[in-house]
């Protein structure tokens, strides 16, 4: 099992394909874990979107595409990385369960798991993306930037759902119980609620500022909103920033299959 | 253990500590609110440069919900406080005793009530030295304390009656998320009058965490507002009730079962 010889592109894929075949099943079949899913983000785009509309209105605030648009790039960005967040859940569920040590015994290349479970983040943030971005239309939304903008906004969601998913699979591999998820959730929450969420960063005053000015969830959402709204910012930095937090969070989930095998 | 009082101090106390004694239940009662009021007070200090916005301390208007998230984690805490005890069979146990039925689930009640005071307090201390002004002074201080006791207890018996019905620990985690949109729905972020989209507006009128919400701010803001009072208590006594009814008929179903 272990010899290098088994170590193929072929089993690997082999491997993650039935995972996310198996998990993505799961996941559609019980409501206890698709509707969550959903449920977050179209409360915060309802709250956040609606709830808090008049700030539009603040001197000084000029977003061309409108706030409700400007507060869907939050709830995207926030999307993307809970649909990762959500599959370190279910990984770390699966360990508990026994599943995932039975897995780690059967596997032809265990990287093939890693790799499984991304499937199956990137599969449920379509499906969670395509609801939200649905109740945004129909709620009104605006979009102003042109087709090649709005593929940007969405290939920069998928990389955030793998950044959420790799950090989320880390802990997962480490801990194997779901009594990690506040490891798993906590940073990230906080990480995007200190970032520009409700007003543009010109318009934070004092220590927000200054965290959100070195914090790359702020890179993320400025190039989110310049894409919506085609009128680009900061977008180089934001795709370069997501690459980098998946290198650094690739070799963490690594590390995290290297302990979880050691431990089988 | 012969008198009521004797049996609800007892149980009251022991409540108490089972909250305090746990760093787990402990953190999100005091800090998650805490972070979130930080955050949110940053985030949104725009919003007081906006027309008609009440006051121009964010701090002072945003410090109402830290209480309201308070209540929501007593429900949580209580409810799975409560379904543990019903999992590992003290709570039948104690159903065997010659406890009188009433001082089963009143000394849990009378325990998160105290507990709802205490974290009051601990968020008009924090909400001061981070620059919020209690415009009703001291007698609203005491005030806030009664309403945030009223509130958590309303909610914790919530918490009891899931906890009663399913006697699970993990469904009475899974109304978390449902309560917790009351509060996203409401006016804890922008006073309703500036809640400029139609459906929102209609629905945080219409949700009673807003008045609740509007009775601790108006001691912060206003000093003393009658009306946002009597809105606030009313909702407060009434969730209560309800509450009350709620645990005295999942309790004798559930002590048919023992």
């Amino acid at each position: 099992m272990s010899g290098a010889s088994t170590r193929t592109g072929g089993g690997l894929w082999r491997v993650a394909i039935a995972i996310a075949w198996r998990s993505l099943h799961t996941y559609v079949r019980r409501p206890d874990l698709f509707v969550p899913s959903l449920i977050f983000p179209l409360v915060f785009l309802a709250s956040f979107a609606g709830g808090l509309s008049a700030l539009g209105s603040v001197p000084g605030f000029h977003f061309p595409a409108g706030y409700t648009a400007f507060q869907f790039v939050f709830v995207l960005c926030q999307a993307s990385m809970f649909s990762g967040l959500f599959t370190g859940f279910s990984l770390a569920l699966d360990f508990e369960s026994g599943f995932a040590r039975r897995l780690m015994l059967a596997a032809e290349d265990r990287r093939g798991i890693a790799l499984g479970y991304a499937l199956v983040a990137l599969s449920r943030a379509a499906i969670t993306l395509t609801v939200v971005t649905a109740a945004a239309l129909i709620t009104g939304m605006r979009i102003t930037g042109n087709g090649v903008d709005v593929f940007g906004l969405y290939g920069l969601a998928a990389l955030l759902v793998l950044v959420g998913y790799a950090w989320a699979a880390g802990v997962a591999f480490r801990f194997r119980s779901i009594q990690s998820g506040p490891l798993m959730q906590t940073p990230v929450f906080l990480i995007l609620f200190l970032a520009p969420v409700y007003v543009p960063l010109g318009l934070l005053k004092g220590w927000i500022h200054g965290v959100a000015s070195v914090n790359p969830a702020t890179a993320f959402l400025e190039a989110g909103r310049g894409l919506i709204s085609g009128v680009e910012s900061h977008t180089w930095l934001a795709f370069l920033s997501a690459f980098g937090l998946i290198a650094l969070f690739g070799i963490w989930m690594l590390g995290g299959l290297r302990s979880a095998e050691r431990s089988t | 253990m012969g008198t009521l009082t004797t049996q609800v101090g007892v149980l009251a106390r022991r409540a108490m500590a089972k909250t305090l004694r746990q760093p787990f239940q402990l953190f999100p009662i005091v800090f998650f609110p805490i972070i979130l009021l930080a955050v949110n007070a940053s985030g949104l200090r725009a919003a007081t440069r906006l027309p008609g916005f009440p006051t121009h301390s964010y701090v002072s208007f945003a410090i109402a919900v830290a209480f309201m998230q308070g209540a929501m984690f007593g429900l949580i805490n209580t409810g799975t406080n409560l379904a543990e005890d019903i999992e590992s069979g003290f709570f039948n146990r104690l159903a065997l005793t010659p406890l009188r039925r009433v001082s089963l689930i009143g000394g849990l009640l009378v325990g998160v009530a105290a507990l709802g005071a205490l974290q009051s307090a601990v968020y008009i201390l924090v909400g001061l030295l981070a620059g919020a002004h209690l415009e009703a002074g001291f007698g609203g201080a005491v005030v806030i304390l009664v309403l945030g006791a009223l509130t958590t207890l309303g909610f914790g018996a919530l918490g009891c009656a899931a906890a009663l019905r399913t006697g699970s620990g993990e469904a009475v985690q899974g109304l978390f998320p449902l309560f917790f949109v009351f509060i996203f729905l409401s006016s804890s972020n922008l006073p309703r009058e500036l809640l400029r989209t139609g459906w929102f507006h209609t629905v945080a009128t219409w949700n009673p965490i807003s008045y609740l919400i509007e009775a601790f701010r108006s001691l912060f803001i206003f000093g003393w507002d009658g009306t946002a009072l009597l809105r606030g208590f009313a909702v407060a006594i009434g969730l209560m009730l309800v509450a009350l009814l709620a645990v005295a008929g999942a309790l004798r179903t559930r002590l048919q079962r023992t």
